[in-house]
C-alpha cells in the first residue's frame, strides 16, 4: 500500500473516533463538545564517540475531549484509544462537567468561524531513513565537530530525529479537520576543554522536509566551532552597556513578547503589556506579523485548536501594538473576538533591518554580545528581567573574548523600547524568526 | 497493608491476563548474547485536576495514562520501544525492536521473581478518591475566599488542585520483579494584588505522596493562601535590586534549590561516567566549606521526591554526596553504575514508560550547622537575603548554574531591610559552596513543590537546607 493511502486510510479512522467520541458525549446528555485524536511514531538515533548510544522508538497516539452542559465544562484524555476508552473518557469528562461552576464566557468557538476549507500546508514529508543511515548521518555529523580543533576531546553525541504524526479535531459544530505532519531534525553536542575548565556547545537542524536540513557535516562543524569559541570564558565587572541578543536568543524576547499579549496573561491582569492593544510598544522601525499559513513552516496549522481559520496578520506594526493572541474564552472576557490563536501563535516574523550581526557589533561599538542564557528569571506581571547570560564581550565593534557566569537585567517594556536594530542573520530553524537585537542598555552583573 | 509489589501484579498483568511465566518469555526474547541487562516497565496512572479562577471552579480535567516500556542495554547502546497496549503480542513486538541494538544470538533464560517492595514510604492509595469532587472544590472556594480577605489589595486568585496516582511494575533481567504503588497531591495558590497601578504577584503551595487530607492537616492549604498574598504584598513594596558580588544569605527549605542546580545535577552518574560534568574525577576532592554535608535522600516518608523503589525497581536509599566538604559519591542508575564499576543508589527514574531511565535525583539537602538564623543575618554587614526562589537552571559541563529569587531582602548593618524586586542569582557549582562560611541549624524540607527537568522528562523532586551564608555570590539586579 502507498503511504498517501495509507494516511488517507488512517486519517478517516481518527475521524471517525473523533466522531464517536462527539457522538458518544451527546449520548452522555452534553450540549456541545470538542474532541481531538492524534498520533505520531517516530525514531530517534544517537551516536557518542563514534558509536550507537541508543536507538528509541517512539509511538505516541492520545485523545482528549471537552464536553459542555450549557455553561459547564469537563475535560478528559487518554494515551488508550480503545472502544472501551472512549466510552470511560466521555464519562470522566462529564463527571468532571458536574462539578465545574457555569461561565458564562465558556463554550465552543462560533461556528461561524469554523474553517471551511481545509488548505494542505505541505506539512507531511516523511524521512525514510533506515536505522542503520541514521546511525551512518549521527557519526559523520559528530566527527566533523569532534575535527574542528584538538580542544574537543569529549562528546555529548550527535542524534537524528524523525517524526511523523496526524491529529484530527472536530467539535459539535459539524467541524472535523486534521492533517499529517512531520518534523526532522540533526543536532550535535561536543565539549571542549581549555586548562582545567570546559565548554560544551551545540547546532541542530530542524525541518518538516528531511532535504532542507543543513548537512550532518555542517552540523557538526557548526557545534565545534560554537563551543571552541567559548574556551577561556570569564566573567566581567558590573556594569551597564549595550547589549545584542544573537537571533537564537531574540527568538526567546519574541516569545516574552507573545506570552504577554496572550488572552489568558491578559484577562488574569498578569501581564506588563496590559492596556497595550495600539499603543506604541517598539519604536516604529519594528514590525512584527504572523503567519500561520506558511507552506512547510514549523507550527503552521489551517486551523487553531479550536476549529477557527487561521490566516496571517499583524502582531506589531510601525512600533504599534496591533493584535493580541486570543482563543474564544479569553476574547469572550476582554469582550473582543478571537484572533484564532487558541493553541499560541504561529510562525512569528519580525522583519530584519540591513544590518548583519557584524554590522550590529559595529553600531553597537562597546558592550556585550548575548549568546546563551540561563533560568527563568522574567516577572510576567511587572516585565522584571534578570537571567543568566553567557556569550561575547565586544570592544570597537569587535569580539574580544568569551564571557560566562553574568547576569543581565532590565525590564522588557523598556527593552522593547530600546529596541535599536534587528539584523538580517535570521533564526529560521523554530516556530518564531528574527534577527539579533540591539537593546540600548541592560544592567550586567558580574564580578 | 498489602505489598505494593503485589498490588502492582494485580492492577497491571491480571487485567491483560498476563503472568509472571509471560514476563521470562519477554525476557528471554530480549536477552541477545550481547544484551548485558534488559528490563520492562508497566505503568497506569490517572491523573486529575482542578482549577478556580475568577472565583469560579473553571477547569476539571481527568487524564488515564498507560503503557509499556522495553528496554535492551549493549555496553553503552541502549535499544528502547514502548507500546501503549498492555498485551503479549505488543510486549513482544517491543521486545523485538529494542533488542534490535546487539545482535542476536543465542538466548539466556531468565526468571524473574516478585519481591515486596522493602519500603512503604506512603500508603499505596489512589489519592484521587480520598475526598469527593465536592469536598475538593469547596477546598478551593475556600483557598480563594481565605486569600481574598487578607487584603483588599488582591485581585485574582488562581488556585489548582491536583490528585496523581501511578502504579508500576518492573521487570529486569537481573531478576527484578517489583512494584509500587505512587499517590501525589499537589495545591497552590498564585494572586495577583494591585496597589495604585502597581501590579504585583505572589504565590505558594505544597504538595506530598499522601490524601488529600495532607491539605487539611494544620491548615495547610489555607496556609498556601495567606502565604501568596503576603508575598505579593511584599513585592508591592519592593525596590530595584542589587547588581554584582555581594554576600549572599539563603533562607531555610525550598532556596535548597541551590544544592539541586550548583551540584545535584553534576553529581548524576551519567555525566560523570561522560565525564562531561565539572565534577568529573573529582571524588575525594573538597568542593564545599567544611561542615557541609549534602545527601540525597530517596526514604523520607511521604515526601514528593520520595520513593519506595526507583524506576529500575531498586530500593531507595540516603545516599550522602557530599560529606564534611568532601566528594563522597555520585547518583547512579543500573547502566552507569555497572558502566562505572559501582552500585545503584536507587536513582534511576523516568518521567513514564515513554521514557528512558536516567539517574535523577531524589530530595536533595544540606545538614544542618551551629548557627542561629538571627546570628547569621547579624553578621553581615551588606548583603542580600534571598528566602523565595522560582526556578533554576545549570550548565553541567562549565558548572555554571541560575536561580532566581522571588522574595529578597536587603541586608544593612546586620539587619533585614528593604525588600528587593526579583532578581536571579549566578555561581560556579564546583566552588560555590566552599564560600559557605555559616551554617544555620534551623534545617527545613520544602513544602513539597519542586519539579526537576533533564533531557525533556519531568520527575517531582524535594530539596531542603538550613539557612546558609555563602560569601559571594552574583546578583543580577539592575541598581549598579
Amino acid at each position: 500500500m502507498n503511504d498517501t493511502n495509507d494516511m488517507k486510510q488512517r486519517s478517516a479512522r481518527l475521524e471517525q473516533m473523533v466522531e464517536d467520541l462527539l457522538q458518544e458525549a451527546k449520548r452522555q446528555g452534553a450540549s456541545a463538545a470538542e474532541a481531538g485524536v492524534s498520533n505520531d511514531a517516530g525514531l530517534s538515533v544517537t551516536v557518542r564517540k563514534g558509536d550507537v548510544e541508543t536507538i528509541e522508538h517512539t509511538r505516541d497516539q492520545g485523545l482528549g475531549i471537552t464536553v459542555y452542559f450549557g455553561q459547564r465544562k469537563g475535560s478528559a484524555s487518554t494515551s488508550d484509544l480503545s472502544l472501551q476508552a472512549i466510552t470511560d473518557t466521555v464519562k470522566a469528562a462529564c463527571n468532571i462537567a458536574r462539578y465545574t461552576t457555569e461561565d458564562s464566557y465558556s463554550g465552543l468557538a462560533d461556528a461561524d468561524l469554523m474553517a471551511q476549507e481545509i488548505p494542505d500546508l505541505d506539512l507531511y514529508h516523511p524521512w525514510d531513513i533506515s536505522v542503520e543511515d541514521a546511525i551512518e548521518q549521527a557519526i559523520i555529523c559528530e566527527a566533523a565537530a569532534l575535527a574542528v580543533d584538538p580542544r574537543i576531546n569529549n562528546s555529548e553525541g550527535a542524534s537524528i530525529n524523525t517524526h511523523n504524526g496526524l491529529q484530527v479535531y472536530g467539535n459539535s459544530h459539524g467541524f472535523v479537520g486534521g492533517y499529517p505532519s512531520s518534523r526532522h531534525s540533526i543536532s550535535c553536542a561536543v565539549v571542549g576543554q581549555q586548562d582545567d575548565s570546559m565548554q560544551r556547545d551545540y547546532w541542530y537542524s530542524s525541518s518538516r522536509l528531511a532535504g532542507e536540513l543543513q548537512s550532518p557535516e555542517e552540523i557538526g562543524r557548526i557545534a565545534g566551532e560554537r563551543t571552541v569559541e567559548r574556551l577561556g570564558a570569564r566573567p566581567i565587572g558590573t556594569c551597564q552597556v549595550p547589549v545584542i541578543f544573537q537571533a537564537e536568543m531574540a527568538v526567546g524576547l519574541v516569545r516574552s513578547l507573545l506570552g504577554a499579549i496572550r488572552g489568558s496573561a491578559l484577562y488574569r491582569k498578569s501581564s506588563f503589556l496590559l492596556d497595550q492593544l495600539e499603543q506604541p510598544i517598539f519604536p516604529d522601525f519594528v514590525h512584527i506579523h504572523e503567519n500561520p499559513l506558511l507552506q512547510r513552516g514549523l507550527s503552521s496549522a489551517p486551523f487553531d485548536s479550536e476549529g477557527v481559520a487561521t490566516g496571517p496578520k499583524d502582531i506589531v506594526a510601525g512600533g504599534v501594538l496591533k493584535s493580541y493572541l486570543l482563543g474564544s474564552y479569553s476574547a469572550r472576557k476582554l469582550g473582543m473576538q478571537t484572533t484564532a490563536n487558541a493553541g499560541g501563535a504561529r510562525n512569528v516574523f519580525v522583519d530584519s533591518g540591513d544590518q548583519d550581526l557584524a554590522g550590529l557589533l559595529k553600531t553597537m561599538n562597546r558592550g556585550l554580545l548575548v549568546t546563551e542564557m540561563m533560568g527563568h528569571g522574567l516577572n510576567m506581571v511587572t516585565g522584571d528581567y534578570s537571567r543568566g547570560a553567557a556569550g561575547f564581550w565586544v570592544e570597537n565593534g569587535e569580539i574580544q573574548y568569551p564571557v560566562e557566569e553574568i547576569t543581565i537585567a532590565g525590564n522588557l517594556k523598556q527593552m522593547f523600547r530600546q529596541l535599536v536594530a534587528v539584523g538580517n542573520d535570521e533564526e529560521r530553524r523554530g516556530s518564531v524568526r528574527t534577527g539579533s537585537w540591539l537593546i540600548e542598555a541592560m544592567t550586567i552583573a558580574g564580578q | 497493608m498489602a505489598n505494593p509489589t503485589d498490588l502492582a501484579l494485580n492492577t497491571l498483568l491480571a487485567p491483560a491476563e498476563l503472568k509472571e511465566s509471560d514476563l521470562d518469555r519477554v525476557m528471554d526474547q530480549l536477552l541477545a548474547n550481547h544484551i548485558d541487562a534488559a528490563d520492562v516497565y508497566f505503568q497506569t496512572g490517572r491523573l486529575e485536576s482542578w482549577v478556580l479562577e475568577d472565583g469560579i471552579i473553571r477547569e476539571g480535567s481527568y487524564n488515564i495514562e498507560q503503557g509499556v516500556g522495553v528496554r535492551a542495554v549493549s555496553g553503552e547502546k541502549t535499544g528502547f520501544a514502548y507500546t501503549d497496549e498492555i498485551r503479549l503480542p505488543s510486549l513482544l513486538e517491543a521486545s523485538r525492536t529494542a533488542r534490535a541494538i546487539a545482535q542476536a544470538g543465542q538466548q539466556a533464560r531468565i526468571n524473574v521473581k516478585s519481591v515486596a517492595t522493602q519500603h512503604q514510604l506512603y500508603a499505596p492509595i489512589s489519592p484521587l478518591e480520598t475526598m469527593s469532587e465536592q469536598e475538593k472544590i469547596d477546598l478551593l472556594r475556600r483557598l480563594d475566599a481565605e486569600a481574598r480577605k487578607q487584603d483588599p489589595r488582591v485581585q485574582q486568585v488562581i488556585a489548582s488542585l491536583v490528585a496523581a496516582h501511578d502504579v508500576v511494575l518492573v521487570a529486569a533481567s537481573d531478576g527484578t520483579l517489583c512494584g509500587d504503588i505512587r499517590p501525589l497531591v499537589r495545591c497552590n495558590v498564585h494572586v495577583i494584588v494591585e496597589q495604585n497601578g502597581r501590579r504585583e504577584q505572589g504565590s505558594s503551595g505544597g504538595g506530598a505522596r499522601h490524601s488529600f487530607q495532607f491539605f487539611l492537616d494544620e491548615e495547610r492549604a489555607l496556609g498556601y493562601a495567606r502565604e501568596a498574598v503576603r508575598q505579593a504584598l511584599v513585592n508591592l513594596e519592593a525596590v530595584d535590586a542589587p547588581a554584582g558580588a555581594m554576600t549572599v544569605v539563603l533562607g531555610p527549605g525550598w532556596p535548597g534549590v541551590l544544592l539541586h542546580e550548583a551540584i545535584g545535577h553534576g553529581l548524576e552518574g551519567d555525566f560523570n561516567r561522560k565525564g562531561t560534568s565539572a565534577f568529573s574525577g573529582k571524588i575525594g576532592q573538597r568542593v564545599a566549606a567544611p561542615g557541609c554535608t549534602v545527601v540525597d535522600d530517596g526514604t523520607l516518608p511521604g515526601r514528593r521526591g520520595s520513593l519506595n523503589i526507583d524506576d529500575e525497581g531498586v530500593a531507595t536509599q540516603n545516599t550522602v554526596l557530599i560529606e564534611d566538604g568532601i566528594l563522597k559519591g555520585y547518583m547512579q542508575d543500573k547502566m552507569n553504575a555497572r558502566l562505572m564499576g559501582v552500585q545503584s543508589t536507587g536513582n534511576g527514574r523516568r518521567e513514564s514508560y515513554a521514557h528512558l531511565p536516567m539517574p535523577r535525583m531524589t530530595n536533595t539537602y544540606m545538614l544542618p550547622g551551629q548557627y542561629n538564623p538571627e546570628e547569621i543575618i547579624a553578621s553581615v554587614d551588606k548583603g542580600l537575603y534571598a528566602v523565595n526562589f522560582g526556578g533554576g537552571q545549570v550548565d553541567i559541563t562549565s558548572g555554571k548554574f541560575v536561580f532566581s529569587a522571588s522574595e529578597a531582602y536587603l541586608i544593612e548593618n546586620g539587619r533585614i531591610t528593604t525588600p528587593v524586586k526579583g532578581a536571579t542569582l549566578i555561581g560556579n557549582g564546583p566552588d560555590v559552596l566552599t564560600r559557605v562560611s555559616m551554617i544555620g541549624n534551623d534545617l527545613e524540607l520544602d513544602s513539597g513543590v519542586g519539579t526537576c527537568g533533564k533531557e525533556g522528562q519531568s520527575v517531582p523532586v524535594g530539596v531542603g537546607q538550613p539557612t546558609l551564608k555563602v560569601d559571594q555570590l552574583t546578583v543580577g539586579g539592575t541598581s549598579a
